[in-house]
């Protein structure tokens, strides 16, 4: 393989330089528009790590970018590229919604939070059965469908949101606030010193998913399948996988996946149900994804990276004006775009940095 | 041993070359002088460096340290562009020709010399006419490519070169997918060529391809040329023994077969591929336990189709398959899942493709189709100790190198990882092996292993279906020998039948034919 670089350089140094060439850049736009860099970069870490209520909106923002990073990942593993998480996201919201509404009047948080877990689950991976059916039965490509389906969803909740679920008399699409049964503790209220920041306990349960995902890949025959099937299609007929199971079964557990997303924005964050929750999110979790090498160690610490670039930015807005809330999303754009877009950038030297042992030809024996 | 004789001018010299990957030595201190107008053979195990000293003539890698000369003048070859105006030629393993295009068009791909491309044709064409004449070498220049049998493609791919102005022709292993009436031809074409005083540098692995048309004949071994000798003073025993460093069997020792009930039965199977093509038209054969029966022919005359369909890979059109006397479901694709529960073991024609992930560690490829069973897995959980002791077991059993389970499939050399797949396959204790090209790519030491493991599987009771493009192997391990061409079976017979009554077969000359 030409391109087996070890594991720390493919794990830890391409990301790396990735992030800096994206801060290089960045800090060159900042320049332009007359503002100081340096002073820039501490105004963002300083406002995404530096006290408890920016870093509890860092901790909120991380936890959305490990439940999609997650689903794209999962997807990846087996060879599929899903975004529609943004999609799957949004009508997961309505599950979490329904759940919330019909027991959050009579159940403590603990007991319909479960509920609430399954109900995100199932709306959200019944959004990824379609497009994935179609692609195991038709082989309409996973790409254009999700990509379709989001727009689906979008004017499917926006219906749904003023038409039937809104508040009679408001003006605002969105339902009604749910009752503190329907609701989940915030980490302020553990920790004070997390301010008015809506951090929540949803964060525990992106961790523990993490977890199940490591598991599910590396540690079960389901896991293996996938693999299997994502590394060479031959491969798995030729085991005796069935395709159309990989590809509808993986597609189920990353719609899920992302549909858990909702549980941070509409059951922890807003408490109601609103219209466009999602927000970008979903589209982010493919960084996410890229930048974690689909791994949930490396998810983890780059929906860590997403969370303070969005916390950090709303704060250097504010705190430099010159720097408009439009520059940051610039920034943010270069960091996805040398994340994602540009992923293999540095990857060619780096193997020749690197790689000057690698065999063209298997060695002797 | 000798050392020919340089009275000729050198077409092309090496001198010291050196190339290093890391810590492997692929090219050591080369020296290779090659007279003009000959034909010079280099043959070598997998992984000896030919490749790699070709990559360096051709200008795909650059030698640490050494010096290249055409000639007599020193040159360097700093890409494949620089190769081509010094007057060399290559003509690939693979053909690289775009399969839509016509004759003319992959001739002048790359040398189209302007926007406009009708000067460029014309031109091409009135070129061609002379190097058809002047080599013998026809071709319909308007006929589009994958119209054309391989062996007119590979007259495309040297036409190509001497449009470019080749005087050095580099052949990559030519014969491969050849039938031996095709392999005939391009040698008298290279006869022809030679005549005309063009030189030619002929890779292949088989000696007797080296022994029928080379002047000379250089041998690798582990990045080092460790002899070069004239043909004519040579022998194949010697040839092989310089290959290897040892003296290797040519010939499988095995005992007369003792067939038992019939464990695999295929009445009538047809299969269509895709396109609608009949690729399997037919196609009745059994096989017995304790016997291999072999299927020869010429690659592409439906034997991976037939295979796969056995196999469940692939459906089949009509037809019957039988395992142990009990139908299995091949019309809508019998499920490889449940025919491995039965008792089919599959070693598939493709390696890196089907037989294996090669971004997977060895253990994790050792339990390929067998993830459903016992002890890998726990429940819904790979127990990752079973499956690393099993690997282990068998890397050890199978002598896989390097030893170390956890190395990813793609870090093992051709041979070695046939072996992951033949370990895999044959550990299980299969009733029925369908075995395809279990050598194809596989150096002569892993060779002899190969054999001896399926020999030893045909006196264990196993029923064992060879398909194989090299006649020799088919010849040495089988019991009987079908042949197959255009889908059918156009004839079985002993395996100690003459290599050129098998090869007129192979070629779809039927023995009526031929007789006359």
């Amino acid at each position: 393989m030409k391109n087996d670089l070890p594991r720390w350089v493919d794990m830890g140094l391409i990301p790396l330089l990735n992030v800096t060439a994206a801060f290089l850049v960045s800090g060159l736009v900042v320049l332009f528009i007359g503002e100081n860099p340096i002073q820039a970069v501490q105004e963002m870490v300083f406002g995404a790590l530096g006290y408890g209520e920016g870093f509890g909106f860092t901790l909120y923002y991380t936890t959305n970018f490990i439940f999609t990073g997650l689903a794209v990942a999962v997807a990846f593993h087996a060879g599929l590229f899903n975004i529609g998480g943004e999609g799957q996201a949004y009508i997961a919201g309505l599950g979490v919604a329904l759940v919330c509404l019909s027991l959050g009047e009579t159940f403590p948080w603990w007991l319909t939070f479960p509920v609430a877990i399954i109900g995100a689950g199932l709306f959200g991976a019944a959004w990824a059965l379609i497009p994935a059916w179609l692609q195991a039965t038709r082989g309409s490509h996973i790409v254009i469908t999700t990509i379709m389906f989001n727009f689906i969803a979008a004017s499917l909740m926006v219906y749904l949101l003023v038409n039937v679920l809104k508040v009679p008399g408001s003006m605002e699409p969105a339902t009604a606030r749910f009752a503190d049964g329907g609701t989940l503790p915030f980490l302020r209220d553990i920790i004070p010193a997390f301010g008015y920041s809506p951090a929540n306990i949803s964060i525990f349960w992106a961790l523990g998913c993490c977890v199940f995902v490591y598991i599910l890949i590396w540690r079960t025959r389901l896991g293996y399948e996938m693999r299997t099937f994502g590394f060479s299609q031959s491969a798995a007929v030729y085991a005796g996988i069935s395709p159309t199971k990989i590809i509808v079964v993986t597609m189920l557990i990353s719609g899920a996946l992302a549909g858990m997303m909702a549980l941070n924005e509409v059951m922890g964050q807003a408490q109601k149900l609103q219209d466009n929750f999602v927000a970008g999110y979903g589209f982010v979790g493919i960084a996410v994804a890229l930048m974690g090498r689909s791994h949930p160690v490396g998810i983890v610490l780059a929906a860590l990276l997403f969370g303070i670039l969005y916390q950090g930015g709303a704060e250097l807005a504010f705190a430099m004006p010159a720097i408009s809330r439009d520059m940051i999303v610039v920034i943010q754009g270069l960091v996805i775009l040398f994340a994602g877009a540009l992923e293999h950038m540095f990857r060619p030297s780096l193997i020749k940095l690197f790689t000057r042992s690698e065999p063209v030809l298997a060695p002797a024996e | 041993m000798t050392t020919p004789a340089q009275t000729s001018p050198r077409a092309i010299e090496l001198i010291g070359i050196n190339k290093r990957f890391g810590p492997v030595h692929a090219n050591k201190d080369i020296n290779l002088s090659v007279g003009q107008g000959s034909i010079h053979g280099i043959i070598g195990e997998n992984g000896a460096g030919k490749s790699t000293l070709m990559s360096i003539i051709y200008g795909f890698y650059q030698a640490d340290s050494g010096e290249m000369r055409i000639k007599g003048q020193p040159i360097t070859v700093k890409d494949s562009q620089a190769a081509i105006s010094a007057g060399i030629g290559m003509v690939h393993q693979h053909f690289m020709l775009v399969e839509n295009f016509t004759v003319l068009e992959n001739i002048i791909l790359g040398a189209e010399g302007g926007a406009v491309l009708a000067g460029a044709i014309g031109k091409a064409r009135n070129d061609l006419k002379h190097l058809e004449e002047e080599y013998q070498l026809d071709v319909d220049p308007d006929a589009i490519i994958e119209d054309l049998p391989v062996g007119l493609q590979q007259r495309v791919e040297i036409l190509k070169a001497l449009y470019r102005g080749a005087d050095i022709l580099i052949l990559d292993e030519p014969t491969g997918v050849l039938t031996p009436a095709e392999a005939d031809h391009l040698f008298r074409i290279l006869e022809q060529l030679k005549a005309q005083g063009k030189t030619i540098i002929l890779i292949t692995h088989k000696l007797r391809e080296i022994m029928a048309i080379t002047d000379t004949v250089s041998v690798m071994r582990r990045g080092e040329m460790v002899a070069t000798v004239t043909t004519a003073q040579t022998s194949l025993a010697e040839l092989a023994e310089l290959m290897v460093g040892r003296s290797v069997l040519l010939n499988v020792e095995k005992t007369p077969a003792t067939p038992g009930d019939v464990l695999l039965e295929v009445e009538d199977l047809t299969v269509r591929d895709e396109r609608g093509v009949m690729m399997v038209d037919n196609v009745s054969l059994n096989v017995r336990a304790g016997e291999i029966v072999g299927i020869a022919g010429v690659a592409g005359n439906g034997q991976s189709e037939l295979l796969e369909a056995i196999s469940g890979i692939f459906p089949a059109l009509s037809g019957r398959v039988l395992l142990k006397g009990v139908p299995i479901h091949v019309t809508g694709g019998a499920d490889p899942a449940l025919l491995r529960e039965k008792g089919m073991a599959h070693v598939p024609e493709d390696r890196h493709h089907m037989g294996l992930v090669l971004p997977f560690e060895q253990n994790e490829n050792a339990i390929l189709g067998y993830q459903v069973r016992k002890p890998y897995v726990n429940g819904p959980f790979l127990d990752l100790a079973a499956m690393r002791e099993d690997a282990n077991e068998k890397i050890k059993k199978y002598d896989i190198r390097p030893p170390n389970c956890r190395l990813k499939t793609a870090n093992f050399s051709g041979g070695n990882q046939q072996k992951i797949v033949l370990a895999r396959e044959m550990e299980q204790d299969p009733d029925v092996l369908i075995i395809g090209q279990p050598t194809r790519g596989v150096d002569i030491g892993a060779i002899e292993f190969i054999h001896k493991r399926i020999i030893e599987m045909r006196d264990a009771g196993k029923a064992i279906l060879l398909v194989s493009v090299e006649l020799d192997e088919i010849r040495s391990l089988a019991d009987r020998v079908l042949v197959m061409f255009a889908g059918r079976v156009v004839g079985e017979c002993a395996p100690d039948t003459p290599e050129g009554e098998i090869g007129m077969l192979m070629a779809g000359i039927e023995r009526s034919e031929a007789a006359e």
